[in-house]
């Protein structure tokens, strides 16, 4: 209860006053605050990525080289996709688990409070080490997000390095954090508060963290053979000692595929708790819902070739993965299913996290289509590294996750803020984004078909027309973003009062507290019957 | 204020800097290492900071958490928090250990047996015709660069030895856990005593084997594949052995205060146990694997 004490007693000089808001929020151990921290951190490095990701469009704007060098193009493109993935889209789902898992069971807090604050101050720490690679001689890392040996070791620039102990970082902050929330939900449910009455948020992060605790040890044992290759002369990737550079694309995407899901599955939680709230309907099919989810996280261990079907692979294996990755569609057109049978006959209200909901629906349908296409293994050799495998992965990491984090963003606001936020500006916020991200991604599945390839920094002239409109469509759209930043930050204070159930069909344990919660939530368990 | 709530069921703690100490700990290592490796002269010192700052913050983190422990603030639901929390922490270094020997397979199995012709003969041909997949492999394919090991020590000599020592530390350990709470603090502090003897001889047979290696057979981390993951696989194993008997030193210091003769909750013992026997089971596998089959 530090906390409280410090923010009590509020120091005379400004000075004063700042070194106890640095000391309130570096040794935080309450679950809000530091998801508080994590959603911030997140929304930052959004903006920081999505900088980034415009100044790709705006080189992309017209053929020829404008604004950047190629080599600069390509440390554009690795670092957009590394802080956006590190950075944004799995801190954004640690911070809704921060907030939301200890209201949902009925806990106090985490269980390992102190564990939690070291887990989200790695995050800004390897952050300012990713960072500072733009900085250094010979550049950021020009590679690409995946790495890819022998671009990263042979090729790679110096600074690399510094780039292999930032994910090591990273790494120890995932793996802790999903210590923290498994053991949270395994130990600190509330009396009565069974495995099947969990929320499927809940559930989803359960195995979330499970995947986690399953892939970041490999991607860190896969950096570290690259830091052994690059300065102690080893020859894991290299095939002239022995080695082979295509272990790195296994290794790397038996982390990187699961790291899909466990990105997707606390979206997919967020949105199972949205749609039943405003179809004022409970979810269609729980159990087949919790079921779909183990099912994912476990079908997502044994596709990782997908990936690596050019790479060259025997034909058996080709055939093994590609089917596997088309039977992943099953679990996820379930929960798909179940959203929709959810919201049949329901009374429907469209408040702006419904919209994002149903727009997420929608679009991730559309995003798991394309998905299914790149897995047909003789059609992927056509699409392979063409922008209809980028089109494909923003249609699931954009409009489909970030949609799902700023529809829970919204949903939980008036819960987290005790103030209700702006729905006029929302709505605009939600057509801007949801017009121009498709104005923004669609075009690229047809620069993707007629063979544009990913990562350039220039194009053939029959590009030219869907280059230009994407890159209208991604100034839009980042800039719509800002409406929901102005929304968030000026209805903190300028908001109307929330009451403490908010949505008039929301259910759980999170809205029988107060708006705000009080700082631990619950101080004596609650009985769930 | 400053007390920490303690309802009836549940121990939440007050704020802490340790956490923070301890990030800002391992980016001056990190840091340190990325400099010397760029061989910038502040490197290792850089290195030393960190490496020192983060004893600082191990030693005040782990005492906050022993005088809380002593202190009796904790209950039932801390213990089970703290046992789930070790045993996921174990599982992930269990995975840690399973990509590499994921990787290890893959080469031997896989990838050398391509280089050497097998599956797709247009490799070998094109590159290098005169190379022969063997493992362990001695010769590489470009032997200009990657020379290989001319010998291979024997399973049956120290690696043996050392399989037989941590056998033996897994049984002194279990010795010395029963003897917790039961007031035989005799019996406890040499079973520990023991163990740290065994860890330690071990560590220091794996150095001499080491050398033995480097120096007459020419087995080093440029050896080519051969070389580069017996010294991953055995390298983090034997690391994972130094922190381990760091653990169990720690746990002696604290038998010699007294901490482990009242019976109740002592998780730290029970912990340190599940780590060394999982470290023990990793030596197994790799006897089996990588020195023996």
């Amino acid at each position: 209860m530090a906390n409280g004490a410090t923010a009590a007693a509020v120091p005379q000089s400004v000075p004063k006053r700042m070194i106890a808001f640095i000391v309130r929020w570096t040794t935080a151990t309450n679950h809000k605050d530091i998801g508080t921290l994590y959603l911030c951190t997140a929304l930052l490095n959004l903006f920081l990525g999505g900088t980034l990701a415009l100044c790709i469009r705006a080189e992309l704007f017209i053929p020829g080289l404008q604004f950047v060098e190629p080599n600069f193009f390509n440390t554009l493109t690795t670092m957009h996709g590394l802080i956006m993935l590190f950075g944004f889209i799995m801190p954004v789902a640690v911070g809704f688990a921060n907030w939301l898992i200890p209201m949902m069971i009925g806990a106090p807090d985490m269980a390992l409070p102190r564990l939690n604050n070291m887990s989200f101050w790695l995050l800004p720490t390897a952050t300012i080490m990713l960072v500072s690679t733009l900085f250094m001689d010979g550049g950021a890392p020009n590679f690409g997000w995946t790495m890819y040996a022998p671009l990263s070791t042979t090729y790679g620039p110096p600074s690399t390095d510094y780039m292999i102990f930032a994910v090591h970082m990273l790494g120890i902050s995932s793996i802790m954090g999903s210590i923290n929330i498994i053991t949270t939900i395994a130990t600190m449910r509330a009396p009565g508060m069974t495995w099947m009455k969990l929320p499927v948020f809940v559930w989803t992060w359960l195995v979330t963290a499970f995947l986690l605790i399953g892939i970041m040890p490999v991607l860190a044992g896969a950096v570290t053979m690259m830091l052994f290759d690059r300065n102690f002369g080893t020859a894991f990737f290299d095939a002239a000692g022995g080695g082979d550079p295509l272990l790195f694309q296994h290794i790397f995407w038996f982390f990187g595929h699961p790291e899909v899901y466990v990105l997707a599955l606390p979206a997919f939680g967020i949105i199972s708790q949205i749609i039943p709230t405003f179809s004022r309907k409970p979810l269609f099919g729980y159990r087949t819902m919790v079921m779909a989810t183990i099912l994912i996280g476990f079908l997502s261990y044994i596709v990782w070739a997908h990936h690596m079907f050019t790479s060259g692979m025997p034909y058996g294996a080709q055939l093994y993965f590609m089917l596997a990755t088309m039977l992943i569609a099953v679990p996820t057109g379930m929960k798909v299913f179940n959203w929709i049978t959810t919201m049949f006959r329901g009374s429907i209200s469209f408040e702006t996290p419904m919209l994002f909901a149903i727009a997420f629906v929608f679009m991730f349908t559309f995003a798991g289509c394309t998905g299914v296409m790149l897995a047909v293994a003789p059609a992927d050799f056509q699409y392979h590294d063409s922008y209809f495998v980028v089109a494909h992965f923003h249609y699931v990491l954009v409009n489909g996750l970030t949609f799902a984090f700023l529809a829970g963003a919204y949903y939980w606001y008036p819960k987290f803020w005790g103030r209700m936020y702006n729905e006029r500006l929302g709505k605009i916020h939600f057509w801007l984004s949801t017009i121009s991200v498709n104005v923004l991604f669609f075009p690229q599945h047809f620069l993707g078909l007629a063979g544009m390839p990913r990562r350039i920094p220039d194009y053939a002239l029959q590009f030219v027309d869907f280059n230009f409109i994407s890159s209208i469509g991604a100034f839009v759209f980042g800039f719509s973003q800002l409406i929901f930043v102005y929304n968030m930050i000026s209805s903190r204070h300028r908001g109307a009062p929330a009451s403490d159930q908010v949505w008039e069909g929301a259910e759980g344990l999170e809205w029988t507290l107060s708006s705000p919660p009080p700082h631990h939530s619950f101080q004596t368990p609650p009985r769930v019957d | 204020m400053s007390e920490p709530t303690s309802s009836e069921k549940y121990y939440v703690p007050a704020s802490s800097h340790w956490p923070i100490l301890c990030c800002v700990a391992l980016f001056t290592f990190f840091a340190g290492i990325g400099r010397w490796l760029h061989e910038l002269p502040s490197g290792p010192w850089v290195w030393l900071g960190g490496v020192a700052l983060l004893v600082v913050v191990l030693f005040g983190w782990f005492g906050t958490v022993i005088s809380e422990n002593l202190s009796g603030v904790y209950n039932e639901q801390v213990g089970r928090s703290f046992r789930s929390g070790m045993k996921l922490l174990i599982l992930s270094e269990v995975v840690f250990f399973a990509g590499f020997f994921g990787g290890y397979f893959f080469i031997r199995l896989w990838g050398v047996p391509m280089l050497g012709g097998e599956v797709h003969p247009i490799t070998s041909v094109m590159l290098w015709p005169d190379f022969t997949a063997d493992w362990p492999l001695l010769t590489n394919p470009d032997n200009g660069r990657f020379l290989g090991a001319t010998d291979l020590g024997s399973p049956w000599g120290v690696p043996l030895a050392n399989t037989l020592l941590l056998l033996t530390s897994s049984v002194t350990l279990t010795y010395a856990h029963r003897a917790v709470g039961s007031g035989h603090d005799g019996i406890l502090k040499i079973g520990l005593l023991l163990t740290i003897l065994l860890g330690v001889t071990f560590l220091g047979l794996q150095a001499h084997e080491y050398m033995n290696d480097y120096e007459r057979n020419n087995l080093t981390l440029n050896a080519g594949i051969y070389g580069s993951v017996f010294y991953l696989l055995t390298g983090f194993h034997g690391f994972h052995v130094l922190v381990g008997v760091i653990m169990i030193s720690t746990m002696l210091g604290r038998a010699m205060k007294g901490h482990f003769s009242r019976p109740g909750d002592h998780f730290a013992l029970e912990g340190v146990a599940w780590y060394w026997h999982f470290v023990d089971v990793v030596w197994l596998l790799l006897f089996l694997f990588v020195y023996w089959l």
